[in-house]
């Protein structure tokens, strides 16, 4: 194996597109090195992506924010505008793993992972964030949803980094919450996670929302169907009912030690029902 | 494999190793500069006996290849005591009985010294979140959970 560690996104890109064996970006390594380790994979490279300036940013741009593919969890949870702006992407951050992995975790690690049960990926997905990648064929932004493609699938193409994560601008009374369920208060895999971004008009009415599970399919799951619900409504229980009936409906899981088919089809909803709460009630305090 | 040379500080001190380009941190600390203050549990990240700092921030080193200290700065257990004074959270640990077998303190020690240093006045609800990452098979964690919040007292007053 070789270590690279590049300082340009473009040397980081070509020493990947040019292996001839397997090439490996590093952000975290908090999913790298333990696989690494177990054997599961056994690069011939491994790039570094932490020398790279655009790759250790947050930066503020256009109201929005731009986390560098290599940002750890920890370095999120510190900067004020950020969490003020997305707590449901930071909770969620929050959860990945203990005080040590967080000091290394990336949201673009998390992503790239393409594990059905990360954390951050619904909370990025309800966000509406996208990913900026950059390949040999050079830059292109795609929708976070369409990275991963599959369990420990993702769709980018040979040499393609993820450059950074961006959430956008958000309207005024706009807020997200992310919510997992796990077996225990800490260190574990969620059974379900539940993701919800939404925006009010004036008088409390929901004017947009987008809801996405985890954990309950292949890939993480976009429930249109469960923003529709409540979209128009002021999270009456009737909205919140249909809200729930469309996240079951979405859900296609697994049936293992941490949860049964039907334990996280029912989970889902009651997630999500919870999450909407949350995230309303930050939009509302938002406008007042 | 081609064996790599990293320039690094660890502790203050500037040091210089070579090493495989897929050997861990946590390897080259232990095997190639004797600090074996740091401690390997299960490798994989899920304990936190390996823990150290990397500029400042608390990572298990078991998760960190030896090659991405070029230029760094890394702090171990070793760095803690002032020459044969110990570190107030050193002391407060024999105290309490904080301590059995001791592979968990070194990681427990550097994790809480990292949380002191940001937070002097944690409650006991954010001592036992941040220090959910070091596990201990010993001690059940009381004594640990209260040595860290005396040592935090006494920090506070000193
Ligand atoms: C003890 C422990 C607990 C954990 N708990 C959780 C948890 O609660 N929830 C959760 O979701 N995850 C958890 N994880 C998994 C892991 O920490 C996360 O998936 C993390 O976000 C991965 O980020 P990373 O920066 O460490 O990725 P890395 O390990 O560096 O990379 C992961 C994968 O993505 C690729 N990659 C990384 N960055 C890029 C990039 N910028 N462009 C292209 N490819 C890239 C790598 O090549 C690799 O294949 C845990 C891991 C450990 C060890
Ligand atoms: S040895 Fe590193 S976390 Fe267990
Ligand atoms: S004292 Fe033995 S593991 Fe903690």
């Amino acid at each position: 194996m070789r270590f690279e560690a590049p300082e340009t996104v473009e040397a980081a890109v070509s020493l990947m597109a040019g292996e001839s064996g397997e090439a490996r970006a590093l952000a975290g390594g908090t999913d790298l090195l333990v696989q690494m380790k177990t054997g599961r994979i056994q690069p011939d490279l491994v790039v570094d992506l932490k020398r790279i300036p655009s790759m250790t940013a947050i930066i503020e741009e256009d109201g929005g924010f731009r986390l560098g593919g290599a940002v750890p969890a920890a370095e999120m949870l510190e900067h004020d505008g950020l969490t003020a702006a997305w707590p449901g992407v930071c909770e969620a951050a929050y959860l990945v793993g203990s005080t040590q992995v967080m000091g290394r975790a990336s949201l673009a690690g998390n992503l790239c992972t393409s594990s059905p049960a990360a954390d951050t990926v619904p909370a990025m997905v309800a966000a509406g964030a996208i990913a900026r990648l950059v390949g040999p064929d050079g830059a292109r932004e795609v929708a976070v949803e369409d990275v991963p493609s599959g369990v420990q699938k993702n769709s980018l193409k040979k040499g393609e980094v993820v450059e950074s994560i961006f959430l956008p601008a958000r309207p005024a009374r706009s807020s997200d919450a992310y919510l997992r369920f796990i077996p225990r208060t800490e260190m574990d895999i969620a059974v379900v996670g539940c993701g919800i971004s939404l925006s009010l008009a004036e008088d409390g009415t929901i004017a947009d929302a987008k809801v996405a599970l985890g954990a309950v399919a292949i890939k993480v799951q976009v429930v249109s169907d469960g923003a529709k619900a409540i979209i128009g409504a002021k999270l009456d229980d009737s909205a919140l009912d249909a809200l729930g009936a469309a996240c079951s409906a979405a859900c296609n899981p697994i049936d293992d030690k941490r949860g049964t088919v039907e334990f996280r089809t029912d989970v889902a909803a009651v997630l999500a029902r919870r999450a909407a709460k949350i995230a309303y009630d930050r939009a509302s305090g938002d406008a007042a | 494999m081609s064996q790599l040379q990293v320039s690094t500080t660890v502790n203050g001190d500037p040091v210089e190793f070579i090493c495989e380009p897929d050997e861990s941190l946590m390897d080259v600390l232990r095997d190639r500069l004797g600090l074996t203050g740091t401690k390997e549990g299960c490798g994989t990240g899920d304990c936190g006996a390996c823990t150290i700092t990397v500029d400042g921030r608390v990572v298990c080193s078991c998760l960190v290849l030896g090659a991405e200290a070029q230029g760094r700065d890394i702090g171990t257990v070793e760095g803690m005591a002032k020459g044969s004074e110990l570190h107030v959270l050193q002391r407060k640990f024999l105290e309490h009985a904080a301590l059995q077998c001791g592979i968990c303190t070194p990681g427990i020690l550097v994790a809480a010294e990292a949380l002191l240093k940001d937070n002097p006045d944690p409650t006991e609800t954010e001592v036992r979140y941040w220090l959910a990452g070091n596990l201990c098979r010993c001690t059940g964690y009381d004594k640990i959970i209260r040595a860290v919040m005396d040592a935090a007292t006494e920090m506070r007053g000193a």
